[in-house]
């Protein structure tokens, strides 16, 4: 049967396919969906770890135990679990090791943008990577093949606009269950291969080079790399969706399209020099073909026509191929005939939208702005923006929000939460890699900086990174003040399960972790739990610890509303009382609309958490909630 | 024959279900008989952000996003959005609006101005060849939920693109929970009525 599924879906019914019985992986967009469409075929066993690395660790586990298994994580993620990478390339898998690396050209929602192909180099490993999604199943096979061929486990990467566009594959109708091996099983032992000792890991590195030797031999001629004839002038080089965009531009070129994105196959990129004039490499980010094949003595372009920075689109290939002369430009589409404007609104929404000027047609008039009015004709490129904010309902928000009233220097973290940092609540001045913050604070406290720090974590973000930066405070005698946003859920990523839910991935039941009891044991006696709606008790708690020289942990709890769906009746807004004195408005919640003279509440979007209820002055937001909320 | 490419673009506010139309949108275009592709960026802000899905049908598709100037059908689901994305609709386009506006932040903090609709829409007619402005917010508060919005302006969209309305209706009834089927047929059915009404 036929099926568009995104690319994430595609990778993680390919890891099925492949009878890959057990995947680990930690949330992180734009990767998060591998694991989660993989964990919903039968008979597979799925984990959320707690971090990458740990996950990465899980993975060689149960591939030293013998099984096939797969590790998914987005770009920045195998920079957490690159030690252990590192470390498997040289001892090597015995049951096929796939990691799923999803980058994010562009960064939609990332703090960097970094090129996965790279670790193909420098940890020394295959990088395998699909164009949609029908090859990221297929490929997903492939990767295992390979990683047991050569014994070595490899790296499948997609990007954002692949794992999110959904494209169209062959499914099976019917789902035959996996059969994850639960039976007692006898461990193998090579510690010769399995302990990377200087005596042992000398003769790895040297197996190591000559796998990825006959791996670029293995290249030339494999399923996944292939020339698609075309015309004689150009030779296009080009991987993953990188290999779409230049599909759509240059139709009639002669294509090397790379599935194996390292090592490279050093004979076809000879074989294509030879049928065309003039080789051209598309690649998104780094320029890897690029350097290889120039290596080659072949005089290939690539980066002096398309940018190093940001991500690709096909127009974006088209511009700067235009304006290298290798393409012509297009006949522009000519217009028929004066626009037409089709109103179905009532008579006055009609009058407002043609503005009283005219009829619409000769609004349009020149296209030039001359014909409607005397105000200049709008720019798209200087439209108000709608930047990402806390969502209406967060209960990270009252937390920000006082932060912000005691003007405390909070060093933040990467969350939802980090949303804390946007105008208006402009409540956060730091943010660096997962679990930084507690560090970082401690770090300044050392120094000497005394203006209210206070690091701020989630806490999914706290039990990936944040256990060691936290004890570092203790054992060092730190005096910083940590606040741990307990919603219950990695709800950046999507709502996934953590250790502070109390149930797996797979749905069953687990032991919730105390932040609390953890801070305690790790010798913090300053330890107090909040309710972040209740606005005078995290003042005066949030003033206590911000002033207190003792090290400290507070600990917000409020479970994320998106996940478990509380919504409550919008309030309204007396307009009789209200006189806009904009309090509500440096709450920054999307729903509350500026009026000039007054506020207004916009049903669709507020999530009736009454917050606004709370903060207004005057009492002129009204709640309407039935269960005695906010007053 | 081959088919001919017909790209879309939805574009609104995080919430406003964009993304359930989108889906809408892609299987209808694969029971026509179209090679499909869908791209849609998800990941901060899952409420109150802009978001945008981006729908290619054709003969064959290689990329699933669009290009600028190629677009053929853009569906607006708040003005702003739609104002955006006009640069994307190829010359003589159709552009489909909800009359509705939902202030971004700049504008609740004062430093930004919302744009009037007679702006908006001369804006939109730079490029469109036909502007169809649909109350579709409205109709689905009648209809008792606002979230119905997006069946509508695909109702006026089945009308404009002249197909099957049961195509669309078969399709909806699949994706939609059964409890809200009959909601959304009759979203979608005032949709197709206040489409046929001003497209012919
Ligand atoms: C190394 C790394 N892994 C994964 C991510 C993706 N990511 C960003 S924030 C986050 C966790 C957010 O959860 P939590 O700390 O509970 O905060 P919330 O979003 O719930 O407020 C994840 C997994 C990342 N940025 N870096």
């Amino acid at each position: 049967m036929k099926k568009l599924l995104s690319g994430n879906e595609a990778i993680g019914y390919g890891a099925y396919l492949a009878g890959c019985g057990y995947g680990v992986g930690y949330p992180g967009t734009p990767s998060t969906e591998i694991l989660q469409s993989y964990s919903t075929y039968p008979g597979v066993h799925a984990e959320w770890a707690t971090n990458e690395k740990v996950a990465l660790d899980v993975a060689t586990g149960i591939s030293y135990a013998g099984e096939r298994v797969f590790c998914t994580m987005k770009h920045v993620g195998l920079n957490v679990a690159a030690d252990s990478l590192f470390s498997i390339v040289f001892t090597g898998p015995r049951g096929g090791l796939v990691v799923a690396v999803a980058d994010d050209p562009g960064m939609h929602s990332s703090q960097n943008e970094q090129d996965t192909r790279q670790y193909g180099r420098f940890a020394k490993l295959p990088v395998v990577e699909p164009g949609d999604s029908a090859e990221g199943a297929e490929f997903m096979r492939a990767a295992f093949e390979l990683s047991e061929q050569f014994k070595t486990p490899v790296i499948m990467r997609s990007v954002t606009r692949l794992s999110h566009s959904r494209t169209p594959l062959e499914v099976m109708d019917e789902l035959v269950p996996l059969h994850a091996a639960h039976e007692t099983v006898k461990y193998d032992r090579a510690p010769s291969q399995q302990i990377p000792l200087p005596m042992n890991a000398r003769r790895m590195h040297r197996e190591v080079e000559q796998k990825m030797l006959d791996i670029s031999a293995w290249a030339e001629d494999c399923e996944l790399n292939r020339i698609e004839p075309g015309g004689s002038r150009l030779g296009i080089v080009a991987s993953g969706i990188a290999y779409q965009y230049a599909r759509e531009v240059f139709p009639d070129a002669t294509f090397l399209k790379l599935g194996l994105a390292y090592p490279l196959p050093n004979d076809l990129f000879h074989t294509l020099a030879g049928m065309v004039d003039q080789v051209v490499v598309v690649e998104e980010l780094d320029p890897i073909y690029e350097h290889n094949i120039r290596l080659l003595g072949i005089p290939a372009r690539g980066k002096d026509i398309f940018p190093l920075c940001g991500e690709f689109s096909t127009e974006l290939v088209r511009e700067h191929a235009l304006a290298a002369g290798l393409i012509e430009a297009r006949v522009p589409v000519s217009t028929s005939g004066a626009p037409i404007v089709i109103n179905g609104l009532p008579e006055d929404a009609a009058a407002a939208v043609s503005g009283g000027a005219g009829d619409a047609g000769d609004t349009a008039g020149d296209g030039n702005g001359n014909g409607g009015g005397d105000l200049a004709l709008l720019d798209p490129a200087t439209l108000p923006g709608r930047p990402p904010m806390l969502c209406p309902g967060c209960a990270h928000r009252p937390i920000f929000y006082v932060l912000q009233r005691l003007r405390a220097m909070v060093f933040g973290d990467i969350g939802c939460y980090t949303l804390g940092a946007a105008p208006p609540l402009n409540a956060t001045h730091t943010c660096g890699a997962m679990g930084a913050g507690i560090g970082v604070v401690h770090g300044t406290d050392l120094v000497g900086v005394k203006d209210r720090t206070v690091a701020v974590i989630g806490d999914s973000t706290f039990f990936h990174g944040g256990l060691p930066p936290l004890v570092n405070i203790a054992y060092n005698k730190g005096v910083s003040t940590v606040i741990v946003l307990d919603n219950r859920i990695t709800a950046m990523t999507g709502h996934q399960a953590n250790p502070g839910t109390g149930h797996t991935m797979m749905g069953e039941e687990s032991p919730t972790v105390s932040i609390e009891a953890v801070a305690r044991a790790f010798g913090f006696s300053k330890v107090d739990t909040l309710d972040p709606y209740d606005l005078d008790e995290v003042r005066r708690v949030l003033k206590d610890h911000l002033d207190s020289t003792e090290p400290s942990v507070v600990v917000a709890r409020y479970n994320c509303v998106l996940q478990t769906k509380e919504r409550n009746a919008a309030p309204h807004v007396d307009l009789e009382l209200c006189n806009n004195c904009g309090t509500c408005l440096n709450i920054g919640c999307a729903p509350i609309i500026n009026r000039g003279d007054h506020v207004e509440i916009d049903d669709i979007l507020c999530n009736g958490c009454d917050y606004c209820v709370t903060v207004c002055p005057r009492d002129a937001i009204v709640s309407n909630r039935t269960d005695g909320g906010e007053e | 024959m081959a088919l001919e490419k017909i790209d879309f673009v939805l574009a609104g506010v995080g919430g406003q279900g964009t993304i359930l139309a989108s889906d809408i949108l892609v299987e209808v275009g694969l029971e026509a008989g179209y090679d499909v592709k869908k791209s849609e960026v998800h990941g901060m802000a899952q409420r109150g952000g802009g978001v945008e899905s981006q729908v290619r049908w054709g003969e064959k598709v290689y990329s699933a996003t669009v290009e600028k100037g190629e677009v053929d059908f853009l569906l607006g689901f708040e003005m702003l959005e739609v104002a955006r994305w006009i640069d994307f609709l190829k010359p003589g386009g159709d552009v489909i609006v909800n009359r509705y506006r939902i202030p971004p932040p700049p504008v609740n903090m004062g430093v930004a101005k919302y744009p009037d609709e007679s702006e908006i829409q001369r804006l939109l007619l730079t490029r469109a060849g036909r502007l169809v402005w649909v109350g579709a917010t409205d109709v689905a508060r009648e209809l008792g939920n606002a979230a119905l919005s997006g069946v509508v302006l695909l109702g006026v969209l089945a009308s404009d693109l002249g197909m099957e309305h049961d195509l669309w209706l078969g399709v909806i009834e699949r994706l939609v929970p059964e409890r809200f089927v009959a909601l959304n047929r009759e979203a979608f059915s005032r949709g197709t009525a206040i489409g046929a009404e001003m497209l012919v």
